[in-house]
């Protein structure tokens, strides 16, 4: 490998493992978002030049830092005049402590996730700051990955830094007080990061793996910045259970595998070890949130044998305290599931009669698919199709909708020649 | 003299850096109209565009003006006027009347 080379995959590496870390210390003292950001991606261009001159620092994050804050006092002074009409970044003022190091930075990773997460900005505009500002990642790649055009994407993203600075919304960690609240905002900005990621709401493959990796990462960033908070245990061992399966969704031709049906020795059971040891951890404060709960959930459908061997009456369980954490009708259909498994299929479908009343998952192509798959395995073969096909009407991922139209084949081919008296 | 609150309605985002030249040039003889009509701008306030508003319904935070519409909340001063007939001659030559309009609501005072 070329010197050049070595210096790139350097870069590289700081970029991916030290963003978060240079642009939070960074927009400290640029007081503003955007000004920190254009220095932050300077100092990464000065370090493809500096470190084939001098080598590779032995800590690429300070170096990268102490250059991106000295560009940013360099525009501070350069723009004196202008800038104090400007609306800065609220800090709070807080004494500053003399740290023996003389590299060490402060970490402030956490004020740049809550403030990118904060409850005043549009949900999908949390979502794509904290790719953007937390991850590094480019505006067209997170444009792509949320199959909006490049224009779209990158005035969400202004929007959000002006409100932002328009509107004060303060560059720190929330106090202990507030912290439930817009933790629970963070976390649910990462894990609506996986699952959009784990199953892709529209177009092509089923998962979209950067995504999903850049939601793990994420939620390990987190875990270890905040080790003792039980829901980000929680989520971070939700999303290694979760993805531990996932090069078993899918089969060689790209077809929908159900859990039922997936190779179970084929899931990580490294991710399964830890997410599992996670999700105990997290029980053991007595602290247990829905991340935690459902994590559990996850953890039994890990660890069980076979699909008929999971310990579905213990799902059940955990289904009913998670509902009452978190009052969601996704949690209740996936109760339902549950149910079905612990009760029966017409147990199952006695649930979600309950469901479709409430009208919230009307649209909600789950809904149908299940009921449909209850009916099926009840041998009630003309309600299994209707319901397949109220499902495909509203499908929207391609692998998904292949799996339910094979199943519709399925219901409709057995049943005809025959009468089908239920 | 009876005071009335002018809440001034702009299209959406209301933008007070974007008005039109004509909007400013009105803006300048506003005043001066307002006094010869009779009444007095005690106190005002132009808001940032509506992109930076944040609305709480319940314990809901949400991004945005508190009700999504065509136009939104521009600004608003308080306006003494002898009564509502010159309140509303005053409203009616506020440039905001060009492309949006204003709201003329009497000031509550708590009953003695």
């Amino acid at each position: 490998m070329s010197e050049r080379d070595t210096v790139e995959r350097a870069v590289a590496d700081a970029h991916r493992r030290e963003w978060a870390f240079v642009l939070a210390a960074t927009a400290r003292v640029a007081r503003d978002l955007d000004l920190a950001e254009e220095c932050v991606q300077e100092a990464y261009l000065a370090a493809l030049d500096a470190w084939a001159r001098d080598g590779v620092p032995t800590k690429p994050g300070a170096w990268l830092t102490a250059t991106a804050k000295r560009k940013a006092l360099d525009v501070l002074r350069r723009q004196q005049v202008l800038r104090a009409k400007m609306p800065l970044l609220v800090e709070p003022e807080e004494v500053v402590t003399d740290s023996p190091d003389p590299d060490a930075v402060p970490d402030d990773r956490l004020r740049l996730v809550f403030t990118c997460c904060h409850p005043a900005l549009a949900p999908e505009a949390r979502v794509a700051l904290t790719l953007r500002l937390v991850c590094g990642v480019a505006t067209p790649d997170i444009a792509r990955a949320f199959l909006v055009t490049e224009p779209t994407m990158a005035a969400r993203v202004t929007r959000a830094k002006k409100k932002i600075a328009a509107a004060r919304i303060p560059y720190r960690v929330p106090e202990a007080s507030e912290l439930p609240e817009r933790l629970d905002a963070v976390l649910t900005v990462v894990h609506l990061l996986f699952t959009t990621g784990h199953t892709a709401p529209s177009g092509a493959g089923l998962v979209r793996v950067d995504l999903v990796e850049r939601a793990l990462h994420l939620a390990r960033v987190l875990h270890g910045l905040m080790p003792d908070e039980p829901e980000v245990r929680g989520l971070l061992a939700l999303l290694l259970l979760t993805d531990a399966r996932r090069a078993t969704r899918v089969d060689a031709d790209g077809r929908l595998v159900l859990l039922e049906h997936q190779d179970r020795s084929a899931w990580d059971q490294a991710a399964i070890g830890e997410g599992a040891r996670l999700a105990v951890e997290a029980f053991r404060t007595g602290r247990v949130g829905r991340y935690a709960l459902q994590a559990a959930i996850a953890a039994l459908h890990a660890t069980a044998g076979s699909y008929a061997a999971t310990d579905w009456p213990q799902i059940v369980r955990l289904y009913d305290q998670l509902l009452a954490a978190w009052p969601s009708p996704v949690v209740a259909l996936n109760r339902a599931i549950a149910v079905s498994m612990a009760d029966g299929p017409e147990a199952g479908l006695a649930a979600l009669d309950a469901l479709a009343d409430d009208g919230r998952l009307a649209g909600y192509h789950y809904l149908p698919a299940t009921r449909a798959d209850l009916l099926r395995r009840l041998g009630r073969r003309e309600e299994a199709a209707r319901e397949y096909r109220a499902a495909l009407v509203l499908v929207d991922n391609d692998t998904e909708r292949e799996f339910l139209e094979g199943r519709l084949g399925e219901v409709v081919d057995s049943g005809a020649g025959r009468s089908s008296y239920g | 003299m009876p005071q009335y609150g002018v809440l001034i309605f702009s299209p959406a985002p209301a933008d007070p850096m974007a008005i039109s030249q004509e909007y400013i040039d009105r803006l300048e003889t506003y005043p001066a109209q307002v006094e010869q009509l009779g009444g007095k701008a005690v106190t005002g306030f132009a808001l940032q565009p509506s992109t930076t508003a944040t609305s709480i319904r319940g314990d809901v935070v949400t991004d945005g003006p508190f009700i999504e519409a065509k136009e939104v909340v521009a600004g608003f001063f308080v306006l003494e006027a002898p009564s509502l007939e010159v309140a509303i001659e005053i409203a009616k030559l506020n440039p905001a009347t060009i492309e949006g309009g204003v709201e003329v609501r009497p000031l509550f005072e708590p009953p003695a």
